[in-house]
C-alpha cells in the first residue's frame, strides 16, 4: 500500500518536474526595469527589500548631450545658476559633474550614494536626452522570488529577463 | 550592377537610420575639440550561474548529512551542527532565498501560467526535499530549512500544548497553503515570500512590521517550539503528507521500546505517540455509527466551506494589481476626482484601452470566484478530516514518533536508555 503510494508520489513529482523543466529557459533570469515604461514615481527607492534600493540611476553616456544646464543635475528654476547643494536635484548628491571643455560637462553617478529615487531620471527625460535611466543593479539585487518593487510598480515596468542580456537601457549599444 | 544597387540601398539605409536615431535626441552628441573618450556604461554581472547550481548541490549534501545523522548515527548534536551551518549558508549567506517553502508558489505559477519560465534551481529546491522526506522522513525540517533551523536553536524551554489546541492551530497551515496557491495560480503575488518572518533577520533588513513578527515568533519559539513550522508553514503540509508514507523514519529507540516513559516529555513538538493498550477498543457499533456521521458531515463541511469561500471572492481578488487598478478607475469616474493616484495617471498616460483592462480584470475576478470555491472546499475537507482524526484512537505498541508531525530533530533519541543491539 505504502510502496504504491510512494511510487505514485515519485512519479508525480518527476512528472511535474519534467513538465516544468521543459518550459524553463536555459540559464538564469533576473529582474529588470524597462526604462521605456518607467514613470519615475519614486517607489523603487522605497519598495525594495534592501535599504538603499538595488535600483540605481545608470548613465548611458552614448546618448548624453553633455549639457551645461543639465535637467537631471540642476533643479528647474534655480535662483542663481550654480552647483550649490540647494540647486542640485539629487537628494543625496550622487551625481558628480566634471568639466570636459566649454560648454560641455560629464556627469557620473556615484552608485554608493544613489538611492534610485529617479528624480534625475525624470529631469533628464523632461528636458534632456533621457540618458539617465533607472536599472536594477545585479551586483546588489538579491533576485527575490517575487520582486517587491515589481508588485508596487504602477507602470508594470519590471519583468524577468535572461541574465546574459540583462540590461534594458535605451540607446545602449555595447 | 545589382551589387552596386544593393550597396547604394544599404548606404541610404544606414544614413536614414542614423538620422532617425539622431532625431530622437534633443541635444546631439557634442563634437569635442579636445581628445575625449566617452566613458563606458558599466553593467555589473549578477551572481554566477554555477553558484546557483552549487546551492542545489549544498542542499543535497546537507540533506544527506542530516539524514545520516538522524537515521544511522543517531546524533542530535550532528543535526544541530547542520542546523547552524544551514543558518549560516542558506540563511545569512544566501539571504534566505532560494528556499523550498517559497518554491511551491513558483511551481504553482509555472503549472497555471505557461508563459512563466521557472528556473531549474527552483524546481530542484521544491522536489529534492520532498523526495528525501518520502524516503527518510522530514529530515529537511530537522536541520536544512533555514526557517526551521533558526527557530530550532531558540527552542530552549518548551511547554507541551494540549492535543486539541495543537490540532486546531495545525489547521492554519492548510489555510495558508490554500491562499498561497490561489494567489500564485492567479499570478497575483507570492504571499509566502512576502510574509516570510525570518528573511528580514537573514537579510538584516526588513520593514518594522516583518521584523516584529519575526521577533515575536522567535520569542514565542522559546516556549512553544517552532511556531512557524508547526502552525504556519505551508510547505510543511506537503512534507507532512509525504512523510506519512516514508520508507524509513527516525525511531526513538534503536532496538525495541521498553516502555520506560523516559522520552515521553522529550518532544517539544508533541509528536510522540504514546502506546495505547488494546483493551480500550470500543465496540464495533459505535465505530460504524461515527463513520456514518462523518460520511455525512465531511461533504457538508466541504460544501459549506466552498460556499463561504466563494462569498469572499471579491475581497480575495482585490489583492490582484489589475483588479485593484480597474476598481480604482471605476471609482474615480464616479467621484469628482481631484487627486488621482499614480496608478491611474500612469495607466491613462500609457494610452491602453480601458475596456481591455476591465475585461482582463473580470476574467481574474472569475478565477477568484472558482478559486474561492476550491479553497473553501479544501479547508472544509481538512477541517472535517482533522475532526475525524481526533475522534479515532490510534492503537500502537511502544513509543513512536508521529510520522506526519515529527520534524526528525532527534531530541528524543538521547532520552532512550536502550542501546543498539540490546533486547
Amino acid at each position: 500500500m505504502n510502496t504504491t503510494l510512494r511510487a505514485g508520489v515519485v512519479i508525480g513529482l518527476c512528472g511535474v518536474g519534467t513538465l516544468l523543466a521543459k518550459r524553463t529557459l536555459n540559464g538564469k533570469t533576473v529582474w529588470q526595469l524597462d526604462p521605456s515604461k518607467c514613470v519615475q514615481c519614486g517607489r523603487c527607492a522605497t519598495s525594495c527589500v534592501l535599504t538603499s534600493s538595488a535600483v540605481k540611476c545608470v548613465h548611458v553616456y552614448e546618448i548624453c548631450g553633455y549639457c551645461d544646464l543639465c535637467g537631471g543635475y540642476l533643479k528647474p528654476e534655480v535662483k542663481d545658476l550654480n552647483t550649490a547643494a540647494e540647486n542640485q536635484l539629487c537628494p543625496t548628491s550622487a551625481i558628480r559633474r566634471k568639466f570636459v571643455e566649454e560648454p560641455f560637462f560629464q556627469y557620473d553617478i556615484d552608485e554608493k550614494l544613489c538611492i534610485g529615487c529617479g528624480k534625475c531620471v525624470k529631469g533628464c527625460g523632461a528636458f534632456g536626452n533621457g540618458s539617465l535611466q533607472l536599472q536594477v543593479r545585479h551586483n546588489i539585487c538579491v533576485n527575490c522570488n517575487q520582486c517587491s518593487i515589481a508588485i508596487n510598480c504602477p507602470a508594470d515596468a519590471f519583468r524577468r529577463v535572461p541574465e546574459n542580456n540583462s540590461n534594458l537601457l535605451k540607446g545602449f549599444t555595447k | 550592377m545589382s551589387k552596386k544597387l544593393i550597396s547604394i540601398f544599404l548606404f541610404l539605409l544606414l544614413i536614414f537610420s542614423g538620422i532617425d536615431s539622431m532625431a530622437k535626441q534633443r541635444f546631439p552628441k557634442p563634437e569635442f575639440e579636445k581628445k575625449y573618450t566617452v566613458p563606458d556604461t558599466q553593467i555589473p554581472a549578477s551572481r554566477a550561474l554555477w553558484l546557483e547550481y552549487f546551492d542545489v548541490f549544498m542542499l543535497v549534501i546537507c540533506l544527506s548529512v542530516v539524514t545520516w545523522f538522524v537515521l544511522k548515527k543517531r546524533s542530535r548534536l550532528g543535526v544541530l551542527s547542520v542546523s547552524v551551518f544551514s543558518i549560516i549558508y542558506f540563511g545569512f549567506y544566501r539571504k534566505g532565498c532560494v528556499c523550498a517553502v517559497g518554491s511551491m508558489q513558483n511551481i504553482t505559477l509555472g503549472l497555471f501560467n505557461t508563459e512563466y519560465h521557472i528556473p531549474l534551481t527552483v524546481i530542484a529546491f521544491f522536489i529534492i526535499p520532498l523526495l528525501f522526506t518520502l524516503f527518510f522522513g522530514r529530515t529537511f525540517c530537522a536541520g536544512v530549512c533555514p526557517l526551521g533551523a533558526i527557530q530550532d536553536i531558540v527552542a530552549l524551554r518548551s511547554i507541551s500544548l494540549k492535543k486539541w489546541v495543537q490540532a486546531m492551530l495545525g489547521l492554519i497551515p492548510f489555510v495558508y497553503l490554500g491562499l498561497a496557491i490561489l494567489y500564485a495560480a492567479t499570478s497575483t503575488d507570492f504571499v509566502i515570500c512576502r510574509y516570510d518572518p525570518f528573511i528580514g533577520i537573514y537579510r538584516l533588513n526588513a520593514s518594522f512590521l516583518m521584523f516584529s513578527i519575526g521577533a515575536i515568533l522567535l520569542l514565542m519559539g522559546i516556549f512553544i517550539a517552532r511556531p512557524y513550522c508547526r502552525f504556519l508553514c505551508p510547505y510543511g503540509v506537503l512534507l507532512n503528507w509525504v512523510s506519512r508514507i516514508s520508507k524509513k523514519h527516525l525511531t526513538i529507540t534503536p532496538a525495541e521500546c521498553i516502555d520506560c516513559r523516559l522520552c515521553e516529555d522529550s518532544c517539544p513538538f508533541g509528536a510522540i505517540q504514546i502506546p495505547t493498550p488494546e483493551k480500550i477498543r470500543e465496540n464495533r457499533f459505535i465505530t460504524v455509527k461515527r463513520l456514518m456521521f462523518f460520511c455525512i458531515v465531511i461533504p457538508l463541511l466541504i460544501f459549506l466551506g466552498g460556499w463561504t469561500g466563494s462569498r469572499f471572492y471579491e475581497n480575495l481578488s482585490m489583492v490582484n494589481l489589475k483588479v485593484r487598478l480597474a476598481n480604482e478607475l471605476l471609482m474615480s469616474k464616479n467621484e469628482a476626482n481631484e487627486s488621482q493616484s499614480i496608478e491611474i495617471t500612469t495607466f491613462k498616460s500609457q494610452g491602453k484601452p480601458e475596456e481591455k483592462l476591465y475585461s482582463e480584470a473580470s476574467v481574474i475576478v472569475k478565477q477568484f470566484y472558482s478559486g474561492g470555491w476550491i479553497l473553501g472546499g479544501f479547508i472544509g475537507l481538512v477541517f472535517g478530516l482533522t475532526l475525524a482524526q481526533l475522534t479515532f484512537v490510534h492503537y500502537q505498541k511502544g513509543y513512536t514518533p508521529n510520522k506526519g508531525t515529527c520534524l526528525s530533530c532527534g531530541r528524543c533519541m538521547d532520552y532512550c536508555p536502550v542501546k543498539k543491539g540490546e533486547k
